[in-house]
């Protein structure tokens, strides 16, 4: 059983409307399919209604005399077959509902922010406004001929002058990253590298780096001639027992960690209107390879022993160089040691790891002549060198810092350090 | 003021220009003793005889030339065409004799004739029933095509038709026949041929179009009125040759611009509107032209839900201003 509407048919060519004269079926009558239930005039012609559905009349929705459209509702008939679900009214509804849904979706979308009008253009000139500052109501975030209009009628249009103050404090500090775009082209036989990836991120964060930390530069030297001689006996021992090798600078990293845990001051980063000074000492190292450069992270190396120092080194060294390191591996640094000695480096001027607040260069270790008791002595030197960030760090502390990491390298050797 | 319907004005018009001047005379497939087959020739018979309201046989060409030869001769005859569709074997009359007369007879001989002919489909009339013919005779200089989307236009451009003294082709949409009734003044005025006419201000979108698409864009606004989105429609009138003043200055009004035509899309009026509207408005313009029409297939089908969907309604205008108003 169900339901069916009875609608008034065209009843002809332009035929709009149609009076029903009589009806020829009352409430409860049977009737079979093409069967006549109403008596229809038009101002064209006089007809029959036929009955679209044989069954039962349940309701007779307008009277004798009643002026109906074409298609309006006439009454409504029960009958025995099912209802077609694809004659409902509720359709296109449902349908619409999704669309609507769709446009609401839509409108955090910006890709037609940039897309100009004629008209917005020609507006937008002869009123010197500037698009870049105004908010689009269109598709896509376009900024319509009305948006304009209606600036202009608030008098509230963004010049070019008013953006001017706003467009030198980002030309500034754009300004060295110009400076290496305008460098001259390429003359011939020259290679010219395009610029992507990995350099164009290490290129970004320098310049953020140096334009925007104001560094400071300090160095120690310290003699390490015993902990040369401790490691030299160890080495090839832990390399056979541990299969990886036992660095010098897994002894820089532990030392610099102790250091830090002392220091906490420099384990720190400048964060506009105070200073963030992390509990975790997280130890970025910096590892190249090729023309790409890494700063995987020894996460709370004041934890570690030598050791798990080493194997984390060597552990993120390789796999940097098989390039599987993941951006997990890479984050929560809070300073950094760099092992710049391996490349036979003395001497040093590191640039901050940002947001962090220094660096230390870990230098060739040296076998110089040094005076010691006034005579002479054969001893294994290093230099220590570190950039501060100057807002977040003075000379002072700085250099009681490196007075300690002196003081602990220095003394490193069997009876005060173990590597396990 | 009376209310009439669309179909009533046409009456009225023809009635009041038959007793205002006896040279004006009606000839066509029963419009004498039936009053045609829509009944725009209602009375008419009866009131002023067999010899100014002429049956003629099923000959399209024949109703065409007798017009134009009567015209030629000082008369003013108002042919029918039962159906704009049946108005094919006339063309050649049309086009060839009508349009061309005063030009190439260097003024000696004019052919104040006017042809009405139903056009227009949604009435489930199929292929030779529901045709819009408008585009054939829109690239005839010498010929001007008018269709009226109220009856208050209907009787106002019908009585300027008759009283032009060149040939006219007055086209009514049947469906608009019975479904639109507005007051219509009993007294005697006409409307400029050639004029375009604002039939609804608006600030948001610009919608330009003819016939019964007038109408149906006026439902649209009504209903996208209530979202904020503010309609202006300009009612062509004369579809050829076209107000181009009035054009671009809708389509300068809003910078967003729908034009609606119930015709073929392919080499519609419409496109002579968009290209005058390219041509004149670029630096107005805030979004593309956009076209509504008919698909490009060779007929108005049969079936009903082929129909709804060869055919404009309210609903496809609305959908298409309020992507234009989004956009």
């Amino acid at each position: 059983m169900a339901t069916e509407k009875i609608n008034m048919p065209q009843l002809g060519e332009s035929v709009t409307e149609g009076t029903i004269s009589s009806w020829l079926v009352a409430v409860g009558d049977k009737v079979n399919k093409y069967d006549p239930i109403a008596e229809v005039m038009t101002d064209k012609v006089n007809a029959e209604v036929p009955s679209s559905f044989t069954g039962v009349i349940k309701e007779l929705a307008a009277n004798e005399g009643d002026t109906l459209q074409v298609g309006d509702l006439m009454g409504y008939i029960e009958t025995e077959e099912g209802s077609d679900p694809g004659t409902t009214d509720a359709e296109p509804e449902k349908e619409k509902q999704p669309a609507a849904n769709q446009e609401q979706e839509a409108s955090s979308d910006t890709s037609m922010k940039k897309r100009y009008s004629p008209a917005v253009m020609r507006l937008a000139q002869e009123n010197d406004i500037d698009l870049q500052q105004v908010e689009g109501t269109g598709k896509g975030g376009r900024i319509t001929r009305k948006d304009i209009e209606k600036l202009i009628t608030s008098g509230q249009k963004p010049g070019h002058a008013a953006a001017e103050s706003k467009k030198t404090v980002q030309e500034k500090a754009k300004e060295p990253e110009k400076s290496s775009e305008s460098q001259p082209a390429a003359k011939a036989g020259d290679i010219e590298i395009p610029v992507s990836g990995v350099r164009k991120a290490i290129a970004q964060n320098m310049v953020k780096s140096t334009t925007e930390i104001p560094h400071a530069w300090m160095a120690v030297e310290a003699d390490v001639t015993d902990l040369v001689s401790y490691r030299n006996k160890l080495k090839d021992e832990f390399k056979q027992n541990e299969g990886y090798s036992l660095t010098f600078f897994a002894f820089f990293v532990k030392a610099v960690a102790q250091a830090l845990k002392e220091f906490p001051q420099l384990n720190s980063t400048w964060a506009g209107d105070k200073i963030i000074q992390h509990k975790a000492i997280n130890l970025s190292i910096a590892v190249a390879k090729d023309n790409e450069l890494f700063v995987p992270v020894i996460k709370n190396a004041d934890e570690k022993s030598i050791k798990g120092i080493a194997r984390d080194i060597n552990d993120l060294a390789a796999r940097a160089r098989a390039g599987k390191l993941t951006s997990e591996d890479m984050q929560g640094g809070t300073f950094t040691v760099n092992n710049t000695g391996s490349f036979g480096s003395v001497q040093s001027m590191g640039v901050i790891n940002h947001p962090q607040a220094a660096i230390l260069q870990v230098e060739s270790i040296v076998k110089r002549p040094v005076i010691i008791n006034d005579m002479f002595a054969a001893r294994d030197m290093v230099n220590l060198c570190l950039s501060l960030d100057h807002r977040v760090l003075d000379g002072l502390i700085v250099g009681q810092f490196l007075a300690r990491v002196k003081e602990i390298t220095e003394n490193i050797n069997a009876e005060t350090t173990k590597v396990y | 003021m009376p209310v009439m319907s669309y179909i009533q004005a046409v009456t009225s018009a023809l009635r009041e220009e038959m007793e205002r001047d006896e040279k004006v005379f009606i000839l066509g497939e029963d419009v004498g003793k039936k009053g045609g087959v829509f009944g725009a020739t209602k009375g008419l018979h009866e009131t002023f005889g067999e010899y100014r309201v002429l049956d003629t046989p099923l000959a399209e060409s024949a109703i065409a030339g007798v017009g134009i030869g009567a015209a030629m001769y000082g008369m003013r005859p108002v042919a029918e065409m039962q159906f704009a569709d049946f108005i094919m074997p006339a063309v050649n009359q049309i086009i060839s004799e009508a349009a061309k007369m005063r030009y190439r007879s260097n003024n000696d001989w004019n052919v104040p004739m006017t042809i009405r002919a139903p056009y227009g489909g949604g009435v489930h009339g199929a292929l030779y029933h529901s045709q819009s013919v408008e585009s054939i005779f829109a690239n005839q200089p010498g010929l001007k095509i008018v269709m009226p989307s109220t009856p208050y236009d209907v009787k106002g451009l019908l009585k300027a038709s008759i009283r032009d003294n060149d040939p006219v082709l007055f086209f009514e949409h049947k469906r608009a026949y019975r479904l639109l009734k507005s007051d219509v003044p009993d007294d005697d005025y006409t409307l400029p041929i050639g004029k375009a006419d604002v039939k609804r201000e608006g600030t948001d979108v610009t919608v330009i179009t003819y016939g019964l698409a007038v109408h149906f864009a006026l439902q649209a606004a009504e209903k996208l009125e209530e979202e904020g989105i503010d309609t202006h429609i300009l009612d062509l009138r004369t579809v050829y040759p076209l107000d181009q003043e009035a054009i671009v200055e809708a389509a300068q009004k809003t910078g967003k611009v729908l034009l609606i035509s119930e015709d073929n899309k392919e080499g519609s009026i419409i496109g002579e509107v968009a290209a005058v509207i390219a041509e004149n408005c670029l630096f107005d313009l805030d979004s593309p032209i956009k076209r509504l029409a008919g698909p490009d297939i060779p007929a108005m089908p049969f079936s009903p839900t082929m129909e709804k969907y060869f055919m404009i309604n309210p609903d496809k205008v609305e959908h298409a201003i309020r992507e234009l108003a989004e956009f």
